[in-house]
C-alpha cells in the first residue's frame, strides 16, 4: 500500500466572507444574518494504490479532479476523512509555479529546484544536466521572460523530471514542446513510470487513459462515482459521455 | 524541551535553507532588477535621503536639536524598516500564491524571507547612518554594540506583526486601506521629526505604547544622548517582540491550512 485515501473530503465555504468584503462580514454579524454555505468540492473519496499503480482520474469539469490533487500531493489538508502516502512525492500540477519573469533561466533553475525540494549539493550537480536537457545552454543568463513559451515549459519539465520520485502526481502534463522535445519529454516520463512510480494522472485523453492506466477513478460533482479497474470503468464513463 | 526545540529548529533548516537563501535572493534582487545602477540603489537611496535631511534640516528647522539630521534619519529609517517589514510580509504569502497552491511548501518562509531582505536593507542604510555620525562629530563608544538588542526586536516584532497581517489579508483585502491609515498614525506617534522631551511626563509615557517609538528612542538615546537606556525601555522592546510573535504565530497556526481556500 503506497496510498490510502479514507473517506476523504474538502470542504470550501461560498458566500463567506472572501465574498463579503470586511464592512458587510462586520455588519452582517452584528445583525446575526451571516451565513456561509458549504460545497463540498471532494465528497466522501476512498480508495488504495499499490506500488506501481497508474491511476487515472476522470470526470467532467469541476468534479474535483484538481482539488483531489493537492490533496494527495499535500497542500491541502483534507476537511475530514484521512490520508495515508508513502514515498517522496513529485506533483506537476503546473509547470511554471514559482518561476519568476525577472530573474535570469539560471536563477530560476535554482529557485525552482528548491521550490521542488532538492538540496543545494544536488542542484549544483545536475545544473548543467538540466539545462542540456532543456536545449536552453545559451539561454541561461536570458531572463526568464524573454523566453518562449515552450521553452519556459522544457526547463520546468527538465527540472520536474531529474528525480526518480516514488509518487508522481500529474495534471493534464505529461509531454512538453514541440515534435523532437514531446518524444523526448514523453520518453522520459514514460521511463520514470517504468522504473516503479505509483503515478496519478488527470487528463481529457479517453485514448492515453487507456494506454497508461490501470487503475481508474471517476469522479462527478465531487462525488466518487467508480473505482476501480481502467477498461472496466473507462466503458461505464464513456458509456455515460455517449448518452447526454 | 529547550533540546527538543532545538532540535526541530535544526532539521527544518537543514530542509529549508536552500530554498530560503533563493528566495531571500528573489526578494533582494527583484526590488533592483531593470534599474541601471541595480544593487547600488539600496545604499544610494538612503545616502541621498540623507542629502536631502542635511540641506532641509541644518539650514531650515531644527537648529536647537544637535544632530538634528541624524535625529531625523534615525527616526525615518527605523520606521522605513518597520514599514517595509510589515508592508511586504503582508503581502508576502498573497503575492505568492501561484506558488503556494501548486507546490507543497511551508508558507512562512515566504514571509521570513521578505523580512530577511528588509532586514539586509536595513543593515546597509546603518552602515551610511554610521559613517554619517562619524563625520558629524557624534562620539564613537562601545556602548553602540547594545543596538544589536533593538534591532533584534525589532526585527521580531516585524515577522510578527507580518504573520497577522498577512493572514488577515488573505480573508479580507480590506486591511490593506486600514493599513495605510494605520501606517500614518504610527509615522506621527513615532516623533520622528520632532522631540518629546517638551511634553509632560504623562505625555512621554503614552508615547512609549507606540513599540516603533520605543525602539527609535532606544536607538536616540544610545547614539546621540550617549546614555544606556532605562531597563522599562529594554523590557518594552522583548515585551513588544514576545506579544506580536505571539499573537502571530497563533493565527498563522490556526489558520494556515485555510490559507489555501481563499487564495
Amino acid at each position: 500500500m503506497t496510498i490510502s485515501l479514507n473517506n476523504v473530503g474538502i470542504r470550501y465555504m461560498i458566500g463567506d466572507f472572501r465574498n463579503l468584503g470586511l464592512k458587510d462580514f462586520v455588519i452582517q454579524q452584528i445583525r446575526r444574518q451571516y451565513t456561509a454555505k458549504e460545497f463540498w468540492a471532494v465528497d466522501s473519496v476512498s480508495f488504495t494504490l499499490e506500488k506501481g499503480d497508474f491511476l487515472g482520474i476522470v470526470g467532467n469539469n469541476g468534479a474535483g479532479k484538481s482539488t483531489l490533487l493537492k490533496v494527495i500531493a499535500g497542500i491541502m489538508q483534507p476537511s475530514r476523512g484521512s490520508i495515508h502516502v508513502e514515498g517522496r512525492i513529485a506533483a506537476l500540477l503546473e509547470l511554471g509555479a514559482g518561476f519568476d519573469g525577472d530573474l535570469t533561466v539560471r536563477e530560476n533553475t535554482f529557485l525552482r529546484g528548491a521550490l521542488m525540494g532538492y538540496s543545494r549539493e544536488f542542484m549544483h550537480e545536475m545544473y548543467g544536466d538540466i539545462v542540456a536537457f532543456a536545449e536552453l545552454e545559451e539561454f541561461v543568463d536570458r531572463p526568464f521572460r524573454q523566453l518562449s513559451s515552450g521553452m519556459k515549459s522544457r526547463l520546468a519539465f527538465s527540472i520536474a523530471c531529474l528525480v526518480r520520485p516514488e509518487v508522481l502526481i500529474l495534471d493534464e502534463v505529461l509531454s512538453v514542446g514541440d515534435g523532437a522535445f514531446k518524444t523526448k519529454s514523453e520518453a522520459r516520463m514514460k521511463e520514470i513510470i517504468a522504473n516503479g512510480a505509483t503515478t496519478i494522472f488527470v487528463s481529457h485523453s479517453m485514448a492515453q487513459m487507456r494506454q497508461l492506466c490501470n487503475k481508474v477513478l471517476w469522479l462527478h460533482k465531487g462525488k466518487q462515482m467508480e473505482f476501480g479497474e481502467a477498461g472496466e470503468v473507462l466503458d461505464k464513463y464513456e458509456a455515460m459521455l455517449n448518452k447526454k | 524541551m529547550t533540546n527538543n526545540l532545538i532540535s526541530i529548529v535544526r532539521s527544518r533548516w537543514d530542509k529549508y535553507n536552500f530554498l530560503f537563501e533563493e528566495l531571500v535572493k528573489r526578494d533582494f534582487k527583484k526590488k533592483y532588477k531593470r534599474t541601471y545602477l541595480g544593487i547600488i540603489w539600496s545604499m544610494l537611496g538612503p545616502l541621498m535621503q540623507l542629502g536631502v535631511m542635511v540641506l532641509v534640516f541644518t539650514h531650515f528647522f531644527g537648529r536647537d536639536i544637535p544632530h538634528f539630521p541624524l535625529f531625523v534619519f534615525s527616526g525615518i529609517t527605523m520606521f522605513n524598516f518597520f514599514r517595509e517589514s510589515t508592508e511586504q510580509g503582508m503581502m508576502s504569502l498573497t503575492a505568492n500564491s501561484g506558488v503556494l497552491t501548486k507546490v507543497k511548501v511551508p508558507k512562512w518562509l515566504f514571509l521570513l524571507s521578505r523580512n530577511t531582505s528588509a532586514l539586509l536593507n536595513f543593515t546597509l542604510i546603518l552602515v551610511v547612518f554610521f559613517v554619517y555620525a562619524f563625520f558629524d562629530g557624534v562620539p564613537f563608544h562601545p556602548r553602540f554594540l547594545l543596538l544589536i538588542y533593538p534591532v533584534i526586536t525589532l526585527t521580531l516584532f516585524n515577522i510578527g506583526a507580518g504573520l497577522v497581517l498577512s493572514a488577515l489579508f488573505i480573508f479580507f483585502k480590506d486591511v490593506q486601506y486600514l493599513y495605510n491609515i494605520g501606517m500614518m498614525l504610527v509615522m506621527w506617534l513615532s516623533a520622528i521629526f520632532f522631540d518629546i522631551s517638551t511634553f509632560s511626563e504623562n505625555t512621554q509615557r503614552l508615547f512609549l505604547l507606540n513599540p516603533v517609538f520605543t525602539h527609535i528612542q532606544y536607538f536616540r538615546l544610545v547614539v546621540l544622548q550617549g546614555v544606556v537606556p532605562s531597563w522599562h525601555i529594554q523590557l518594552l522592546c522583548s515585551l513588544y517582540a514576545v506579544a506580536a510573535l505571539g499573537v502571530g504565530a497563533f493565527f498563522y497556526k490556526r489558520y494556515n491550512y485555510k490559507f489555501i481556500y481563499y487564495m
